[in-house]
Formats: structure tokens, sequence, C-alpha cells
């Protein structure tokens, strides 16, 4: 709270960057934790909330005739113009903005004060939901050939390694203790997951100790012990992300990558990804594009080509499709880069902040355009849990290791973010999903036509461009009003008995009254005019439906607690 | 082979059904198909014993057959070559085919200009309608019946016919009830460059606006073209001359450019071994989303002239055949309701194209793969239905057709079975007996197992004024069209039946339940009553 110096400031316009209507004005308030703006001038009371933790930029452009403008760039892409009347508001919101964006200490962060009012057993709930020795079994894990190892439980072995991981059993201490010591930041090669159809597996770590000639024999026998750990396979591929000039590069700092000659049996090869600078230029290049002022079709499609994000997305795509290919066919690979998600949640150099997550998430949403029925989540989703990596509102995201993440108590302090997905289940599932069972691998299409710029991400904040009707929100309520009308339909037949029975003068009853509704008569009535604002609800979502906005949330909480009723009962 | 190729093989399928779908497509090519092989239909390489054909389709496909024994294969491409040339309109499959079931009066006469002037005279008694073009002399690339002021007499129009390119004289195109302002077209004034001028024209559109009214006059050229223009005789409506009327210029591609685009656009999309990035500099050079934007922006300002600034609007450029329709005809479909249904929508086609003259047969010859051999092949009605299926993308419940509907239209356009798409203008029709001797696609598409594919399941009636975002993060290359034989479908396919399953099945289960409730309700009242007695 030390830094708002002025938590009020009247007549503020914000201005569309898109749309030439006439600017918004009204009111914006600094709370701890967000910065609010109050639409004064619109008819109905709009509200624009920016979490401090959201803001990646804040700048004072040029005295214009309106006031002083405020121009503020958020991580997940929303943008924000603000002319403020006097000089001294702008500068005080201007300062404070640039501290309250970037707090220095950790528990500064939002996680740490952030209060949902739940109880202290579903807190601690909420960090179990996600544990990863299910995720191993699912795989079959642990198995003949692999187990999972406590050897990093104080963190000896790779400090940002989780206390637990999968290694081949053919693997001793001694090994993996050596391996360790060879892999940049002791992160050995591990598990990253099991093929169960064949047994091929996909592990990671990070670049070798190599220089120009350096060997490690404990690295050599780990990586042959989990190439032994599928018999049925004559050699393994490592697979370097990076592009060979820069793996080249990094001998001369004594790392690089493995020697063909000293490991028995590998196949090495470069994907090409760049690194964490030529992406992030790339994303400051394609958004700028996004923010252009009236472009020509072909000042967009020139900028989309020249910020090259679209080619990194494809090489990221093309890795995994590789990979994929690659444990499809039964073989071995062992991936060698350095990967920490590099979000810049604290003041700090602002070069080791990458875009890697944003290009994961956009590669899921890529996939989901070529397989609209495959993913159990909508677009949605992706956009809560990137929205989420920067808000630092749960703990899920916070540090950049497992021993950072305990070292700041952040599951004692924190909240974990699943169960609040969870919570929202119904608005964030894809209703075209057709169980995973429909589909074994995907295989996309690599071809550049098979990209497209993601209007929904990058575009986000600027609904004029996007559909003007939803139509996932079309589906859900289709999906939503089924459970409805199955309920319904369920309740009648299960009263059918009770009509026919002794004693029909209970009538029929209203379908929310659930199993009282037996002892309660109800005139018959009140079942007609239950039924109608389901029928009513019927696919006529007009154009007008969103200005009605209201009336479908109530629909979808309505149809929400009768399925929850459905589950008790 | 050989022999199914043979025009007089009774062993054609009819309907477009038969079930070797490559043989089917050899035949079509052959058949009906002066249409579908394009400029160039093929290429053929003869090695050894066998020969390679690789035919491009109309319809964007490309086959490669590999023929066993030389001759066999030099037998075909020569048949193919030959059927695939056919000049006579009259010798074309339409006047051939013959699917079971339908009548061939069916559906001619679904939309005759009668019926929309019966709606538009409940609605206002400034407009009649005028059988000034019976015999098709006073322009022959109108219909019979068009709309004009009711104010001004049928020798008038005759006149003004003269003043405009083809004697295509301004008409009504579409009223707006919301505030009684309209949409007319026409072609350009015959200014020439000593500045010709023409009375009954200045009345024509003099008596439309009441005094102090101001009108806008949309000229789809560059103002330098329309200017340049008058060299040949054309140019455009001098303040002087009519003073009411303010011209706004909004250059929109056409002819040989817009045919290179699309040629360009469709070369790209079918070479594999681009990069990312020669990808996008490729599809930006093609400059057909370029299109497709001043396209629909065009028709945003003439939607937003009649509905927001209460002004009537004129729409020409020269000819008044290509790029002024694409204006009209999207304008209206952003404005009106009522084209946004299947009926409404074919019923929009049949007016502001099929018979306002739009010459189908010039424009629609050889498809994409036309090396300016046909100089008059252009797009335009491509770029059209693109521009709808944006619409579409962005009103995804607003259309009561989908994706499918406008590839028919795509494929018909260019090659169809039905006679819809004969012939350049309706007098072209009369001469060929088009409306006797064919059958309408209209017809066809009428029938419910075939309606049925192209019913958007997500429609419901939206009374209101469709406003499309025309930047550009909005505008999106059309797959389903371009990448229809290149991309893998089968996922998108299901995922659209999926759809039509969700949301058939809920108004099923919602009937369903609605039938049960209501047969179980009758009871209880009789029984509480009964009992309470």
């Amino acid at each position: 709270m030390e830094h708002i110096s002025t938590p009020k400031v009247e007549n503020v316009k914000l201005l569309d960057r898109y749309a030439n209507r006439k600017a918004a004005s009204g009111t914006l308030y600094l709370t701890a934790t967000h910065l609010i703006y109050v639409d004064a001038s619109a008819e109905v009371r709009k509200e624009t909330w920016i979490l401090h933790h959201h803001i990646s930029s804040v700048e004072k452009l040029p005295l214009t005739t309106a006031g002083y403008p405020l121009l503020i760039h958020c991580k997940n892409f929303h943008v924000a113009h603000f002319v403020i009347g006097q000089e001294r508001d702008c500068h005080d919101v201007f300062t404070s903005l640039l501290k309250l964006s970037q707090p220095v200490k950790p528990e500064e962060l939002y996680a740490f004060s952030y209060n949902p009012k739940m109880s202290k057993e579903n807190r601690e709930m909420g960090w179990k939901l996600i544990d990863l020795r299910l995720d191993y079994q699912r795989m079959g894990i642990p198995n003949d050939s692999w187990e999972i190892t406590d050897i990093n439980k104080d963190y000896e072995v790779c400090s940002t390694y989780p206390p637990e991981f999968v290694v081949p059993r053919a693997a001793t201490k001694a090994v993996v203790m050596g391996s360790s010591r060879f892999r940049s930041r002791g992160r050995i090669p591990v598990l990253s997951y099991l093929y169960k159809e064949n047994n091929a597996a996909l592990c990671r770590c990070s670049q070798p100790l190599a220089g120009f000639s350096a060997r490690c024999l404990e690295d050599e026998q780990m990586l042959q012990a989990i190439r032994e750990a599928n018999p049925g396979c004559p050699f393994m591929y490592v697979v370097d992300t990076r592009p060979k000039l820069n793996a080249m590069a990094n001998r001369a700092a004594g790392k690089g990558y493995e020697n063909e000659d000293n490991y028995e049996n590998i196949r090495f090869k470069f994907i090409g990804i760049e690194n964490i600078h030529v992406m992030r230029s790339s994303l400051q290049k394609l958004l700028e594009v996004c923010e252009m002022k009236s472009p020509s079709m072909s000042d967009f499609l020139t900028g989309l080509e020249n910020s090259g994000w679209l080619r990194h997305i494809k090489a990221v795509m093309d890795a995994g499709v590789f990979l994929a290919k690659v444990l499809i066919e039964k073989e071995w690979i062992a991936m060698g880069h350095k990967f920490s998600h590099r979000c810049g949640h604290l003041d700090g150099d602002p070069k080791e902040v990458s875009p890697v997550f944003t290009q994961f998430v956009e590669c899921v949403w890529q996939l989901m355009q070529q397989f609209p029925c495959s993913f159990e989540f909508s677009e949605r989703f992706l956009l809560e849990i990137h929205d989420h990596v920067y808000s630092c509102q749960f703990g899920n995201f916070l540090g950049t290791c497992h021993k950072e993440r305990e070292e700041l108590r952040i599951f004692e302090k924190t909240h974990s973010l699943w169960p609040f997905l969870l919570q929202r289940k119904q608005e964030l599932r894809n209703p075209l999903y057709r169980g995973f069972t429909a589909y074994k691998e995907l295989q996309p299409n690599t071809l550049p036509f098979s990209f497209q710029f993601w209007c929904g991400m990058y575009n986000r904040f600027d609904k004029g461009m996007h559909p003007k009707q939803c139509v996932l929100d079309q589906l859900l309520g289709c999906l939503s009003q089924k459970v409805t009308l199955e309920d319904n339909a369920s309740h009648l037949e299960n009263k059918l008995p009770i009509l026919d029975g002794p004693l029909p003068s209970e009538g029929c009853t209203s379908p929310k009254a659930g199993a009282a509704a037996a002892k309660a008569p109800t005139p018959p009535q009140d079942c007609a005019e239950g039924a109608t604002p389901v029928l009513s609800n019927g696919p006529s979502l007009g154009h007008q439906k969103h200005k009605e906005s209201p009336a479908q949330p109530r629909d979808l909480g309505a149809s929400r607690e009768d399925e929850q009723a459905q589950h008790q009962g | 082979m050989s022999p199914l190729l043979c025009p007089s093989s009774s062993s054609l399928p009819s309907g477009g059904h038969c079930p070797p779908l490559l043989l089917l497509r050899v035949q079509n090519l052959g058949w009906y198909q002066p249409p579908r092989t394009g400029g160039s239909p093929r290429d053929t390489r003869v090695s050894g014993s066998s020969g390679t054909i690789t035919l491009r389709c109309k319809d964007l496909r490309v086959l490669q057959l590999e023929i066993p024994g030389m001759e066999q294969c030099l037998n075909i491409a020569g048949s193919i070559e030959a059927l695939s040339s056919v000049d006579s309109v009259m010798m074309m499959y339409p006047f051939f085919h013959r699917p079971p079931g339908l009548r061939l009066e069916q559906g001619w006469h679904r939309f005759p200009p009668e019926r929309f002037f019966q709606r538009l005279s409940s609605q206002t008694s400034q407009w009649r309608l005028s059988t000034v073009n019976r015999d098709f002399s006073a322009c022959p690339s109108y219909p019979e019946a068009v709309i004009v002021p009711a104010a001004v007499g049928d020798d008038t129009v005759t006149k003004a016919a003269r003043f405009r390119q083809g004697g295509r004289f301004p008409v009504l195109s579409y009223f707006h009830p919301k505030n009684g302002t309209a949409l007319l077209r026409s072609s350009q004034p015959l200014t020439g460059h000593n500045r010709r001028r023409c009375p009954e024209d200045e009345k024509i559109l003099g008596t439309i606006l009441d005094e102090g009214e101001r009108g806008f006059i949309i000229d789809t050229r560059s103002a330098q073209a329309a200017k340049q223009a008058r060299m040949s005789g054309g140019g455009t409506e001098p303040k002087s001359a009519y003073p009411q009327w303010r011209r706004i210029h909004r250059a929109l591609e056409r002819g040989r450019p817009l045919q290179e685009s699309f040629t360009r656009l469709v070369e790209a999309c079918s070479d594999p071994s681009l990069s990312m990035d020669r990808w996008l500099a490729r599809l930006d050079g093609s400059r057909w989303l370029s299109h497709v934007k001043a396209a629909l922006s065009t028709a945003c300002l003439a939607a937003q002239c009649l509905d927001r600034e209460d002004c009537k609007v004129l729409v020409h450029g020269a000819e008044g055949t290509d790029t002024t329709l694409l204006v009209t005809a999207l304008a209206q479909l952003i404005l009106d309701p009522s084209c946004r249904s299947l009926q409404g929508f074919q019923g929009l086609l049949e007016r502001e194209w099929i018979q306002a003259g739009h010459p189908f047969q010039l424009r629609c010859a050889r498809s994409a793969s036309s090396h300016g051999r046909g100089k008059q092949e252009a797009p335009i009605f491509l770029l059209f239905l693109d521009c709808v299926w944006q619409l579409s993308r962005q009103f995804p419940f607003s259309l009561e057709f989908g994706e499918e509907l406008l590839l028919t239209l795509f494929d018909n356009a260019y090659a169809s079975a039905y006679g819809t798409f004969l012939c350049n203008n309706e007098k072209e029709r009369s001469l060929c007996k088009v409306k006797e001797s064919t059958h309408s696609l209209w017809a066809w598409l009428e029938q419910p197992e075939e309606k049925h594919k192209y019913l958007n399941p997500l429609y419901s009636h939206n009374p209101l004024v469709i406003w499309p975002s025309v930047e550009p993060q909005s505008i999106q290359l059309w797959q389903g069209l371009f990448l229809r034989w290149i991309r893998p479908s089968q996922h998108l396919d299901e995922a659209w039946s999926e759809i039509q399953r969700l949301v058939e099945g809920n108004n099923n289960s919602s009937k369903e339940s609605t039938r049960k409730r209501l047969s179980q309700t009758p009871p209880d009242p009789a029984a509480g009553t009964g009992n309470g007695r």
C-alpha cells in the first residue's frame, strides 16, 4: 500500500484502440492488487480490472490536447490507453504502477495475500489434486525397467528438480550422482513420459558440460541404462532442441552437446528451436503488428511474416510431431535443453523473460483447430491458465522449481489453481469432446497453411475483432440444457409409478423439487411453468442474446445446481 | 475407360451419383465438363508403356491418372481435350441431365421480380415495376421486369438507358424498410470527354431525392480510373448535373488483376514445399484477402449510408455487372435478415447476380487454371462467396446455410448439371431456352435430403443488421475452399456433425421432453380433481 500515493483519479479517459468511438470517461482506482477503471459514460456500469502483476510495461506518452496519456501493456496482451487530466495524477499513477507491477520480494506476490475464504483442509486438498505419482501410475510406472526414486529429496542431485523423479532401475546412485555433475545445473536425464503401447520413453535433461572434449563415464552409463530399459530397441535418439550453431557456440563455455563417439548407439538430432531472446523479440514484433492502427491486409500479413512468430510456432510443433513419431516408432529419446518458466514475476533481468509457455499454449490451440473434438477443454481454459501463469494469484507458477516453492512455503501459504479451474469445469469444457477413447495419437498437419493467427489470444481484448456470436457458449448451453432435460425426463419417469399408484392426487411436481416433491403436492401449472424457460432457451440465441447476457449465466448456473444435486443424489 | 468418356454413353450416372469416385470425375470431365477442366486442363506425359494425365479441375482439385498403354492414354487425353472445350451452350450437360424425381419447370419461377416487388409495394408506393425491358430492348443484360421510381415514365427510362453503358439505367436493388432509404445500381454514365449530359438520367436520380435530401454515389473505381474512363466514352456523374448526390470512390479490383490474384493464391496453396515465411509472403502477394477486405468494407460503407445516415445510395463501377453487384448483394446480406435464410439467399442470388446480368459464362469459364487465355475470366462471384463465408464466420448463428452451400454454389457456378448459372443474362437464357430445357439448381437443392446438408444447425433468426469486422485480424483464408482437396478434413467434418448432433439432439430431446410432459400432464388434473370430488 505504501506505493499508492493517489488511490483515485477522476475524469480519466480510456481510448479504444480500434473503434473510433468516443473515448470512455470515468474514474481510475488503484488498490493493492488491481487497477480498476469505472466507465461513467456508459449506460451500464462498466468496469475494467487490471491485475498489477499482469502489467508488463507502463509508458507516459507525450502530452495531447486531451491530457496526459498513460499506456499500459499487460502480459495477457491487454493494452489500455488512459488519458489523465493532471500531470501530477498521471505521474503518481505511473510511479505507483511501476512499483506495484514488479514487486521486489516474492512475499509481495498476490498469491500470498489472496484469500478466497476456503477452509484449510480444502486448500490442502487443492494442492494434492494433481499427484505426480498417479500420473506415473497411468504410464505403468514403476515397472521392470523404471523406478521412482527419492534420491533428490534433499536436492543433492539437482536443485531445480522435484524431490522424486523416474530413472531406469539399472542406474545406480553413483551413476545418477556422477551424471548430475556432468549436466548443466545437475539436470540429469529423467523420464518425462512413457508410451505404454510399446514402452518407448521420453526423457529430458539439460545440456552436458562437454566443452570440446570432456567426458563423463557415469553420464555415458546413464544414457546406456535408459537405452537398455527398452531391450527391443537398438539405438536411441538424442534430440537437441537448439539450432546446431547455438549448441556449438556453447562448447566454448564448457557446455555443448553429446559426442556421438562417446555414447553407444545414440543418434543425434538438432531441432532448431530458437533461443529465448529470439522468441522474446519475435513476440514483441507480433504484438506491434496487433497494435497497428487501421493496418491494410498487406501491412498485417507482412508484419506477421516479419515477426517470425508463426515460424517459431511451426518449429515447436514440428519438434513435437517428430518426438511423437519417434515414440510411436518405439525409439528412445533424451532431450537436452534448459527449460524453465520464464515469466518475469519479479523485478529482475528482462533478458531472462521468454514466451516459452505462451508458445506451448498456442501449440495446443493450433492442435485444437485441427482436432476440434479431441480436447476435453476449450480455448477458454487455455486463456485462463495463461492468465494465471502471470497473475501470481495462485502458487502453482511461482518460483522456478520445487525447492524454491518449498522455501517460499507456497504449499502452506497460497492456493492451488487447479481446484478453482475444476470448479468452473462446466464453462471451460469443450462441448465437442468425444472422450479419450475416440482418438489415439493425433497426427497434426504442420504445413504452413495449417497455422492460423490466434486472434483470441493476441487481440483478445479487442472484442470488435472476434466473431460476434459465440458458438462455444451456445453449445455449452445445449449441453447443460440436455442435462436438465434428462434430469426432468428421469424425474418424470420416476414419478410414473406414483401417478399410477394409490395416491394420484399428488399431481405433477416441479423438476427442481427433487425427492421432497413426492411429499409436497404442487398444482400442475407449476410443471408447465417450470418447463417454459427451458424451451424458450432453445437455439434462438440470436444477436440480442449477448445484450441480455445476465440471462445466460443464470440458466447455466441453475442447470449446474441441478447436476450437482443429481450427483449427490 | 474410353467408352465411358463418350457423350452418348448410356452408362452416365444420373444426378451426379456414381460409386467409383475417380471414374465419375473423369467421366464428368469429359462429359459436361467443358467446364470442369481448366484453361490448361491437362498435361500429358508419356513414358514407356504408360502415361500420366494431370487434370486441373475447376473445383480446384488436381487429379493425376496413370494409364497403362500409351495409345490408350493418348486416346483418353484426346477425348478429354475435345469434350472439355464444347463451345455451344446448348451442347452442355444441363441440356441432357435429367435427374429422377424432378420436373423441368420446377424451381425456375420461384423468384420472379414480381414477387420481390409485391413485398416492396406493401412497404412503399414510391417505386413501380416497369416492363420497359420486355423484349430486352432497353438493356440486353437486365431482366424483363425492373423496379424504377414511380414518378418516372417508361420513355424517360428508355432515354436514360442510352446514357448508361450497356443500357444499365439506375434500378432499385434494395428498399430499406426501417427508414425508407433505397439502394440502387446502374452502370457508368456515358459522359465522355465532352462531358455529355442526359436530362432523363438526371431526372431519374433527381426524383428519388426530396428537396434538400442527399444521396451517395459509391463508385467502385478509383477517382483516377473513373476520370480516365471519360477517354473511352464513360465517366462519372458530375457534381453540377447531380447537385444532391455526393460521390465516393472505393476502388475494387476486378477483371484480370482479380483473376491473377485467384490463380496466385491457388498456386501458393498447392505448393507444399513452402516455408512459413514464403507461405505468408505468397498469401500476401496474392492479395486475395485484401480484395475480400476491400469488398466487405465497401459493402459496409453502402450499408452504413443506408442504415445510419438515412441516405439513398447508388452503386456503380464501369459495366455495373461485377463489383457493383458484389457490393449491392453484400450490403443486403448485412442489412436484411430475410436474405440470410436459405430461401432468401437463393432469392438474393437470383435477383442480384443471375437476373441482374452477371456474365457467368464469361467470368466462370476456366477457374483458377485460366492463364490469360480467357480475357473475360474473373472470380467476382467467388469473391462474393468468400465474403459471405467471412460473414458466416463472424456471425455463426445468423445465416441459415453453412459452408457446404457456398462450396456447392462455387462448384455449380463453374460447372453444373443444372441450368441456373448458364449464359450471361436473361436474354441469352431466353434465346437458349434454358428454363424450358434444363433443370434448376434450386429445385435440386430444395429436395429434403439435399436441403438438410446445407442448413446451419446453429441458425436462429437475427432481426438486426450484422456489421462485420474488417480488421485484418478478423479476415481469414477460406480454408474450406482453397484447401478443400489439400488439407485433411475428417476431424473438421466430425466436429461439424458433432455440432449438428448436439443442437439437433437438443431440439429433439426438448421436443421429446415436452411431449412426455404434455402426455403426462392431462391425467394429473383429471386424477386430482377426480380424487378431490
